[in-house]
C-alpha cells in the first residue's frame, strides 16, 4: 500500500516527503523523475532548432524564471524558511553582471560564477539575523527588503555639499536610466557548425537560449544533488521539526544560513541570465511584484519540488499572455488587461492553497500514485 | 534648529498615517498571530471605492461625509467576508498558507483596482483643504489627518476597554479556548477584528490619498511604514503601535532630512524593522512572549 502521505483538508505545503517511495509498474518514482527529465531535457533542447525567434526567446524566459523560482523552492519547500524578497537577490544577480561586463570589460559568460559568489554571500549574510526571525517576521524582513530594493538601486549618494555625493549606487546601477549591455553573440566555432547544418547563421536569439539551457540544466543538476545528498536531508529535516534536527547534532545556524545563501546563489543566476537576456536593465524590473512572481511560481508549480519549478516559470510567463488574450475577446468590457495578470496571478495562489497544496508537481504525484495503485 | 520644528511636526503628520495602518496591522496580528500583507492594498481599495462614490462624471457624486461613512461600512463588510470566505476554512493551516493567501489577496486588490478604475493617479478631495494652518510647516490637511487619527484611536481604546464586544473580541484573541468556554463565539470576533482593520485601513487611505493622489501603488511604501510602526511600537500592544508610528513618522522625516536624503527613506523602514525585530522583538510597549517548545 502507497496511501501513506495522501494529503489531507488541510494544505500541508512542508510535509511532502521527497523520499516517497511510490511505484508505478514497479519503477520507482525517483527513477521515473528521472527519465521524465531526461525526456524534458531532450524537448527543451529540441525546442530552439524548430522555433521562431520570439518563442525562442520565451522558452529562454521560461528557463530563467524557471531557475528563480527553484531558488525559492530550495528555501521555502526543503528549508521551511520563507522569503517574499527574492526579487531583491535577482537584482544583486543581473546588477553583478551588468557591472562586471560594463567595468571590468569581463566577457558576459564569465561573468555568472562571480556573480553567484556574489548572490551567495549576500545572501548568506543577510540569512545570519534572519536567524533569529522565524518563519513570520523573516516574511516580513525580506517583504521589506523587496519594497526598498528599487529605490536602493536608485541612490544617489549622500550630499556631502557643492554638489559632492558619496557612496552613490546610482554611479554603478545607473539608476533610473538604467543600464544597457553589450549583446551576447554566439561563438565563431558554434555559429559555423550551425551555418553547416541548417544553411543559416545561428541567431542571437537561439544562442542566448543555449546558453540559458546550459546555466540552468547545471544549475538544477546541482539542485538534485544538494536535495539528495547529506546535506538537502539535514536542510528537510530543519524544516520538518528543527529540534529534532539539532538534537541529532546539525548545526541549524549555519544551515539555515547556507540555506539562505544558496537559495539566494540561484535567484541570482537567474537574474544574471535576465540581464544577458534582455541586455537593459532597469530598477523598475525588480519590484516586489517580480517577488511575488517568484511566489507564485513556486506555490503552482509545487514548492517542495524541482521539477515544479519548471512548471512555476512556464506558469508566470504564459499568465500575462492569457490575460491579453481573454482582455482581446471581451475587449467591451475590458480597457485594462495589465490589471487582470495579478487577478489571475491571485485566484490561482488561493485555488493552489484550497485544492492542491503541492502544486502541479504534487497533482502529478497524485495521480501517477493512483495508477501505480490500479497497476 | 527651525528646521527641526518643521521636519519634526511634518513627521508627526505623516506618523498619524503611519499609526492607523501600524493599528490595523496589530489588530489583525492580536487577533490572529499574522501580519496582514494585504492590509495596504485593502485600505487602497477602499479608498477606490471611496472615490467611485465620490466622483460626479465616472461615479455616484455623493458628497463627501456621506461617502466617507459609506466606504468606512463596505471595507467593515469586505473586512469580515474575506475572513469568513478566505481565512476560516484554513485557519489551522502552516503559516505558508496564510502568508500566500495573503500575497494573493496583495496581488488580487492591487490589479483589480487597475483593473476597474485604470492606472492613471487620481485626485482624492480631502475636507479639510490644503491651505497652510502654519505657514511652511503644516497644512489643515494635515493637521485633519492628525485630528481624525486621535479621535479614532480613543473610539477604539473605549471600544476594546469598555464595551462588551470589545471585550469579547481581546478575550477570544487572547485565550480562544476559554473564550469559548464562556460562550463567546470566537469565529465571529476574528470576523469583527477583520472589518475593524478593514475600516482603519479605509481612513488610512482616504487621509492619505490626498497628499500622494490616487494609485494602485500608493500603499506599498505607506504599510512598510506601517509595519514598522507596529513592529518598534510592539505587535501586541495597539497603543505601542500608534507610538510606533508617530515615531517611525518622526524619523522617518529627520533621517531624511538631516542625514539620508529623500530616497532611501524606505531603506529606513527596512533597518528599523530588522534592527527592531534583532535587537527588542517585543517593541518598546510589547510584552515578550515566551514559546513552548
Amino acid at each position: 500500500m502507497t496511501t501513506t502521505s495522501m494529503p489531507g483538508p488541510m494544505p500541508a505545503f512542508l510535509n511532502e516527503n521527497p523520499k516517497d517511495r511510490v511505484r508505478l509498474l514497479g519503477v520507482r518514482l525517483p527513477l521515473l523523475e528521472r527519465v521524465l527529465l531526461w525526456i524534458m531535457v531532450v524537448a527543451l533542447c529540441a525546442a530552439p532548432l524548430f522555433a521562431d525567434g520570439y518563442t525562442v526567446y520565451e522558452f529562454g524566459k521560461v528557463l530563467m524564471y524557471a531557475l528563480a523560482v527553484l531558488g525559492l523552492n530550495l528555501l521555502t519547500g526543503f528549508n521551511g524558511q520563507f522569503s517574499l524578497g527574492h526579487s531583491a537577490f535577482f537584482a544583486v544577480g543581473a546588477y553583478s553582471t551588468a557591472i562586471m561586463m560594463e567595468m571590468l570589460g569581463m566577457p558576459y559568460w564569465t561573468t555568472i560564477v562571480p556573480a553567484a559568489a556574489i548572490c551567495f554571500l549576500s545572501g548568506f549574510l543577510f540569512g545570519l539575523p534572519a536567524l533569529r526571525l522565524e518563519g513570520l517576521f523573516l516574511a516580513l524582513a525580506t517583504f521589506a527588503l523587496a519594497i526598498a530594493t528599487p529605490q536602493l538601486l536608485k541612490f544617489e549618494g549622500f550630499d556631502i555639499g557643492d554638489g559632492e555625493h558619496i557612496l552613490s549606487i546610482a554611479a554603478i546601477t545607473g539608476g533610473v536610466q538604467g543600464k544597457g549591455l553589450d549583446t551576447p553573440y554566439p561563438p565563431e566555432w558554434l555559429n559555423s557548425i550551425w551555418l553547416a547544418a541548417t544553411g543559416d547563421d545561428l541567431s542571437v536569439d537561439r544562442w542566448k537560449y543555449m546558453f540559458t539551457l546550459i546555466v540552468v540544466a547545471i544549475m538544477f543538476w546541482g539542485a538534485w544533488n544538494l536535495v539528495h545528498s547529506r546535506t538537502g536531508r539535514a536542510l528537510i529535516a530543519i524544516r520538518d521539526n528543527p529540534l529534532s534536527a539539532k538534537t541529532m547534532g546539525i548545526n541549524t545556524a549555519i544551515f539555515k544560513s547556507a540555506a539562505f545563501g544558496v537559495s539566494a546563489m540561484y535567484t541570482g543566476v537567474a537574474g544574471s541570465l535576465f540581464a544577458i537576456m534582455d541586455e537593459y536593465l532597469a530598477p523598475e524590473s525588480f519590484t516586489f511584484a517580480e517577488a511575488i512572481k517568484f511566489l507564485v511560481g513556486g506555490v503552482v508549480g509545487g514548492i517542495a519540488s524541482l521539477f515544479g519549478a519548471l512548471f512555476g516559470g512556464w506558469f508566470v510567463l504564459e499568465i500575462p499572455n492569457l490575460a491579453d488574450l481573454m482582455a482581446s475577446s471581451l475587449a467591451d468590457f475590458i480597457n485594462n488587461p495589465q490589471g487582470l495578470t495579478g487577478l489571475i496571478y491571485g485566484l490561482f495562489l488561493i485555488f493552489t492553497v484550497y485544492v492542491m497544496p503541492m502544486g502541479a508537481a504534487g497533482l502529478v504525484q497524485i495521480l501517477v500514485r493512483k495508477v501505480a495503485d490500479k497497476g | 534648529m527651525d528646521l527641526f520644528i518643521e521636519q519634526t511636526v511634518s513627521g508627526i503628520a505623516s506618523g498619524a498615517i503611519y499609526a492607523c495602518l501600524a493599528l490595523a496591522v496589530v489588530m489583525i496580528y492580536q487577533a490572529i498571530d499574522h501580519f496582514n500583507f494585504a492590509q495596504g492594498e485593502m485600505a487602497m481599495f477602499s479608498t477606490y471605492i471611496a472615490w467611485w462614490m465620490i466622483d460626479p462624471t465616472a461615479g455616484l457624486g455623493l458628497p463627501f461625509i456621506v461617502a466617507f461613512f459609506a466606504c468606512i461600512a463596505v471595507s467593515f463588510i469586505g473586512g469580515a467576508a474575506i475572513e469568513r470566505i478566505v481565512f476560516a476554512p484554513i485557519a489551522n493551516a502552516p503559516v505558508l498558507s496564510h502568508i500566500i493567501v495573503f500575497i494573493a489577496l496583495f496581488s488580487i486588490f492591487n490589479s483589480l483596482a487597475g483593473f476597474l478604475f485604470d492606472f492613471t493617479p487620481k485626485q482624492f478631495m480631502t475636507p479639510f483643504t490644503h491651505d497652510p494652518l502654519i505657514e511652511g510647516i503644516v497644512s489643515y490637511h494635515r493637521a485633519g489627518m492628525v485630528l481624525v487619527t486621535l479621535v479614532m484611536l480613543a473610539l477604539i481604546y473605549v471600544f476594546f476597554r469598555y464595551t462588551p464586544v470589545g471585550l469579547a473580541m481581546r478575550a477570544a484573541a487572547a485565550a480562544p479556548d476559554s473564550a469559548r468556554l464562556v460562550g463567546i463565539n470566537v469565529g465571529m470576533m476574528l470576523s469583527l477584528g477583520w472589518g475593524l482593520a478593514a475600516a482603519v485601513g479605509a481612513v488610512a487611505g482616504m487621509l492619505i490619498a490626498p497628499i500622494t493622489f490616487l494609485t494602485p501603488d500608493m500603499m506599498l511604501g505607506t504599510l512598510l511604514y506601517g509595519f514598522a510602526g507596529a513592529v518598534v511600537g510592539g505587535l501586541t500592544s495597539p497603543f505601542g503601535a500608534v507610538v510606533g508610528g508617530f515615531l517611525v513618522g518622526i524619523v522617518e522625516n529627520l533621517m531624511g532630512t538631516f542625514v539620508v536624503g529623500s530616497q532611501l527613506k524606505l531603506t529606513v523602514a527596512l533597518v528599523l524593522i530588522i534592527v527592531v525585530l534583532l535587537v527588542k522583538p517585543a517593541g518598546l510597549f510589547g510584552r515578550v512572549v515566551v514559546k513552548r517548545v
